[in-house]
């Protein structure tokens, strides 16, 4: 009998401390294609996922940030190199999602080439946005960028492209992130390549679900210290930054739509670090 | 302090008192000396500063009969005002001593020599005691010793602690200053190690400089020193004076190394037992600034003595 | 003993008006707001009568400072903005004791600080950023390479900065805001403190001196409803503002919807980390200086001294010798170290947090010192038996108020000092070189003083980590807050 083999489905869950959890909410929701063809039942994460993903990131950040900037360098060269392996299933998801055959080929060579783009930002940035200050008096003086802490993602609607470009500069410099993805399948692939790319557990934390639900859990986290709304529409952003008032996030929210093809300059690097000023007399 | 019976103990205990930094110590002593000392408070400053000033004399060609015109000064720095006081020593080389005494005789003024191979310190200890021994007979009432900063600087406190000591039994009753020419110390931290060296080995004044080397006396440095004092008499219960010396010229300068004693040390400090200004031309600075404030009028050289 | 007789700096020198209008395109206005008096805080008198911008006054003035943008200041080559900005600066010099001692008598911060530290930085900071106005594109605040024709363009200004400052450096703040924002090519609004406009309006002055542009400076003066109106404003297109951590939060709420550029420097808690093997008698002078500069009105004063257990009792008793030589009273004497607190409410606050730390079961201890009978005043307070816990230790007082609490080691010094939602500065004392490093690597805050303390300069980036506001002030850092980047 000649029948086709059956597919072995992938279940798409959440990425949360490393680990591949449901929602603790037990919520599932619908992935279809651009035809209407059921894809997957993916993951519809609920705030206690929100805040079981910061306490990760949190719980991660004083590792990571830790790490010399060429360890977090070779790291993200790795996760470069494990995207580039899962090449067709990135392909083949953005297909899914709607994407034409060409179009999601480029789409996966930009991610993977921004990818390691900012990998070798890691032990860049501080040289070109730190400095020695000149002052006047006696004093050894110097200004280092340091990672801001735990960054909330509101991930754009660019399912590969743009959710690496909002990605890579958080964590490369020392951040760790919770991430709310617009489209599940590539994201969640995405998860799987970094927990296989010797990133530590909680670096980076993704959920998939409804963003209008879970960004405000984010925005008004206390522990949370800057949140990037690039894929919230205008109403929520607006809410978001001001729930975001409350502990000063640094909210990064574009006026204008990204084009994730462009050259992405240091902005979302710079956008999530802060400067450290560091004074020491000299004498003998 | 009486566990400090051999050199690494001594090297040990220097070592570990707490490190100064520069930069701050400079400020301190930048941030005393804005201190504005008017009217009254200036008065009462100025009459101290006389009443402080180690007159001295210490050159190659010094004579018996410079001697006496210093000695006639320092009992009556401004002739023409008997209010005006006298200062507390004179200080001469050893051989001058006997001169000095004389004319101070009954008069309360102290008489200070140097000695000890002064000012380089070159010369066996044996030669630094007879120097020391021939002052103290010839009546000194102070002496002024140097210490042997070459040991110092090659780590052996044992050597200077033991000088220190044995000059010091060779004063008899006469009090022991002691120079540590802090020019040639270089560091604040190596300041703090001498003055305490000196307080263990059993001074009565830690000073400054001998003069003859740059920088001599400076504020930070007394600063130091004075600190070193005031934390000697809590540890040990006995109170050890400090004598800046040297490039101390102006009222101005004067006020500010008062004001560092004031409020470094503290008050205890300020007596002449206690806090001494090795100087020569600041006297008469003192003198005419004491002469504007009595008639308002700024006063010249020529209305004061040379010396 | 050696008392100092009184050697009080002469009023002479400044010449306060009865009354102040707004400073709007280039000249004095009536305000239509209640107007309100400033008063010497040391003295409680009346010292000149302000106008209040009320909204139409806000208006008026974000609308001078468009027109002066869009007419003059936006297109002025960078080279002559710096020409107007040195000019300032060296007006600043010229007229700096007038201004150090209007300074001292509206604020109440002794004259050897404002003549010695506030005047010299401001100059400084005029100088600092004049040198930048024509040198932006070499900043490296293009998006990349590749943005701007030839890769060579300027980066451009913002637009129209509405800024509202502080009281406890009115000047400083001010040159602060204004001199990186005028670098940049950005027209100003800026609202001085309520207590404390008298060196603003005198400010107003020296940018007529220096010919200025009308309405490239504008000063308007009023209360909170004035800056929340100047915040609000809609044509306003960067929002500057230092103070609270409260209004900065209120702040950063209204202008979440609007697109607003904003940085905000706010309040702080900061941990003074003194080791064992400290150079004790320098971290005495930070201790003091960190908590006790200008009476402790200082958002990064180091007010939170953790000390290390086996030094803990020595230090103290060389602390408390050293609190009782601060010399307390009139501002103008130049031998005070401690002026008047700013005003009666600051006082208030002041008083019920030390009230609640005693309560809270810590021991509050003074020097000895007599206050004047009229004005403002709060003697050194050092509490010690503090427990992270209490309020003393978490709370913000901005007044001369220390609380002392202790550590054993290294990494339970970092975690308290960072205990805390603020995180604009932190002091280190130690001899020992790679320990100043690993704690200047972990403390969570913008400004780290190892074995300093409380030291500024326009060359050197300021600002907070977490709620003590984000952006920085000063060095080429201070420029991104005033440029399209």
């Amino acid at each position: 009998m000649d029948t086709e083999r059956l597919a072995v489905r992938k279940t798409y869950k959440l990425f949360i401390a490393g680990a591949f959890p449901r929602s603790e909410s037990g919520r599932s929701y619908e992935v279809r294609d651009a035809k209407g063809n059921f894809l997957a039942n993916a993951s519809r994460a609920s705030r206690k996922d929100v805040r079981d993903a910061v306490a990760a990131a949190r719980k991660a950040f004083g590792g990571w940030s830790g790490r010399t900037p060429y360890n977090r360098g070779q790291i993200h060269y790795r996760v470069a190199e494990m995207m580039e392996g899962r090449r067709g299933q990135f392909v083949d998801e953005l297909r899914a999602d709607g994407s034409g055959k060409a179009a999601a080929e480029t789409e996966v060579n930009a991610a993977i080439d921004r990818w390691v783009w900012y990998a070798g930002w890691a032990d860049k940035i501080a040289t070109v946005t730190g400095s020695a200050n000149p002052v006047a008096g006696p004093f050894f003086n110097f200004s280092t960028p340091e990672p801001t802490g735990v960054v909330g993602i509101v991930a754009p609607d660019s399912a590969l492209l743009g959710l690496v470009s909002v990605v890579a500069p958080a964590v490369v410099t020392g951040n760790t992130c919770v991430v709310v993805a617009a489209r599940p399948l590539a994201a969640i692939t995405l998860a799987e390549v970094l927990a296989t790319s010797d990133l530590p557990g909680g670096v980076v934390n993704i959920l998939t679900g409804d963003r209008a639900e879970l960004a405000p859990w984010l925005a008004s986290h206390m522990d949370v210290n800057a949140i990037d709304l690039a894929g919230a529409p205008d109403e929520l952003a607006a809410s978001c930054a001001e729930a975001a008032a409350e502990n000063l996030k640094r909210v990064l929210h574009p006026a204008a739509a990204t084009d994730w093809t462009a050259d992405p300059g240091t902005a979302r690097l710079t956008a999530f670090l802060e400067t450290k000023t560091v004074w020491h007399p000299v004498g003998i | 302090m009486e566990t400090l019976t051999d050199a690494a103990s001594l090297g040990a205990f220097l070592h570990g008192l707490p490190g100064v930094d520069q930069v701050g110590a400079d400020e301190r002593a930048a941030r005393l000396a804005t201190r504005s000392i008017k009217t009254t408070a200036k008065a009462r400053a100025i009459d101290l500063a006389i009443s402080m000033v180690d007159l001295t004399t210490l050159e190659g060609a010094d004579t018996r009969g410079k001697v006496r015109a210093l000695c006639a000064k320092a009992v009556h720095p401004d002739p023409g005002d008997p209010s005006v006081p006298k200062v507390a020593a004179v200080c001469v080389y050893s051989d001058l001593v006997a001169e000095a005494v004389a004319q101070l005789k009954g008069t309360g003024v102290g008489v200070a020599s140097v000695a000890t191979a002064f000012p380089s310190g070159r010369a066996p200890l044996e030669a630094k005691l007879a120097d020391t021994r021939r002052a103290v007979t010839d009546g000194a009432t102070e002496i002024d010793m140097v210490i042997d900063r070459g040991a110092f600087l090659a780590g052996d406190y044992q050597k200077v602690y033991d000088e220190i000591a044995a000059v010091k039994a060779a004063c008899e009753q006469a009090h022991l200053k002691v120079i540590l020419e802090t020019g040639e110390l270089m560091t604040y931290d190596n300041v703090r190690r001498a003055g305490w060296l000196a307080m263990l080995a059993g001074a009565d004044f830690i000073k400054t400089s001998t003069g003859k080397v740059a920088p001599a006396a400076t504020l930070p440095v007394t600063l130091i020193m004075l600190e070193a004092v005031r934390d000697f008499r809590a540890r040990t219960g006995r109170q050890v004076g400090v004598k800046p010396a040297g490039g101390i010229r102006t009222t101005k300068d004067a006020i500010k190394y008062l004001v560092l004693v004031n409020e470094t040390a503290g008050p205890d400090w300020l007596h002449a037992d206690h806090f001494r200004l090795g100087a020569s031309s600041l006297v008469n600075d003192l003198l005419m600034q004491r002469r504007k404030l009595a008639t308002g009028v700024y006063a010249g050289p020529d209305y004061f003595t040379l010396d | 003993m050696f008392e100092y007789a009184p050697a009080p700096e002469s009023r002479d020198i400044v010449d306060i008006k009865p009354s102040y209008g707004l400073f709007i395109n280039g000249e004095f206005v009536d305000g239509h707001g209640e107007s309100f008096k400033s008063i010497n805080p040391a003295s409680e008198e009346t010292l000149a009568e302000i106008a209040c911008a009320a909204p139409q006054d806000v208006d008026r003035a974000v609308h001078a400072a468009r027109q002066a943008y869009d007419a003059v200041w936006s297109g002025l080559p960078g080279r002559e903005r710096a020409k107007y900005l040195f000019r300032i600066a060296r007006i600043i010099q010229e007229r700096s004791r007038e201004l150090a001692v209007l300074e001292s008598i509206d604020n109440g911060k002794p004259i050897r600080e404002s003549r010695d530290v506030d005047l010299p930085l401001v100059a400084a900071h005029f100088f600092y950023y004049a040198g930048w106005a024509d040198k932006l594109a070499y900043a490296g605040f293009r998006r990349s390479p590749t943005d701007g024709a030839g890769g060579g363009a300027d980066p451009r200004p913002i637009g129209v900065a509405g800024q509202v400052i502080p009281w406890n450096f009115p000047l400083l703040m001010l040159a602060w805001k204004i001199a990186p924002a005028l670098a940049c090519g950005n027209t100003v609004v800026l609202k001085p403190a309520e207590t404390t406009p008298l060196t603003a309006l005198a400010f107003a002055d020296i940018c007529r001196q220096a010919d200025l542009p009308p309405g490239v400076v504008n000063i308007i003066t009023g209360a909170g409803e004035t800056g929340q109106a100047l915040v609000a404003h809609p044509d306003v297109d960067k929002v500057a503002f230092t103070g609270s951590t409260d209004v900065g939060r209120q702040i950063a709420r209204s202008v979440a919807r609007t697109g607003k550029r904003l940085t905000l420097e706010l309040g702080g808690k900061a941990a003074n980390v003194i080791f064992d093997d400290a150079p004790l008698d320098q971290a005495i002078e930070g201790i003091v200086n960190g908590i006790f500069f200008n009476q402790g009105h200082v958002c990064c004063a180091g007010s939170r001294l953790l000390v290390q257990e086996s030094v803990a009792e020595e230090l103290l008793g060389r602390l408390k010798s050293r609190m009782a030589t601060l010399r307390i009273g009139d501002p103008l004497d130049k031998n005070t170290d401690i002026g008047a607190i700013n005003s009666a409410a600051q006082l208030e606050k002041i008083r019920m947090l030390s009230e609640i730390g005693e309560r809270e079961g810590a021991a509050r201890w003074s020097p000895p010192c007599e206050l004047p009978s009229r004005g403002f005043w709060f003697a050194p307070t050092l509490f010690t038996d503090v427990a992270q816990s209490h309020r003393i230790a978490r709370e913000e007082i901005f007044g001369p108020v220390l609380s002392v609490l202790t550590f054993r080691t290294p990494a339970e010094a970092v975690e308290k000092a960072n205990n805390t939602p603020y995180g604009l500065s932190a002091g280190v004392w130690t001899e020992k070189g790679s320990r100043i490093l690993w704690m200047a690597e972990r403390l969570r805050a913008g400004v780290v003083w190892a074995n300093t303390f409380n030291k500024f300069d326009p060359a050197a980036p300021f600002g907070g980590y977490k709620e003590s506001g984000f952006g920085r002030e000063g060095g080429r850092h201070g420029l991104a807050a005033y440029l399209d980047v």
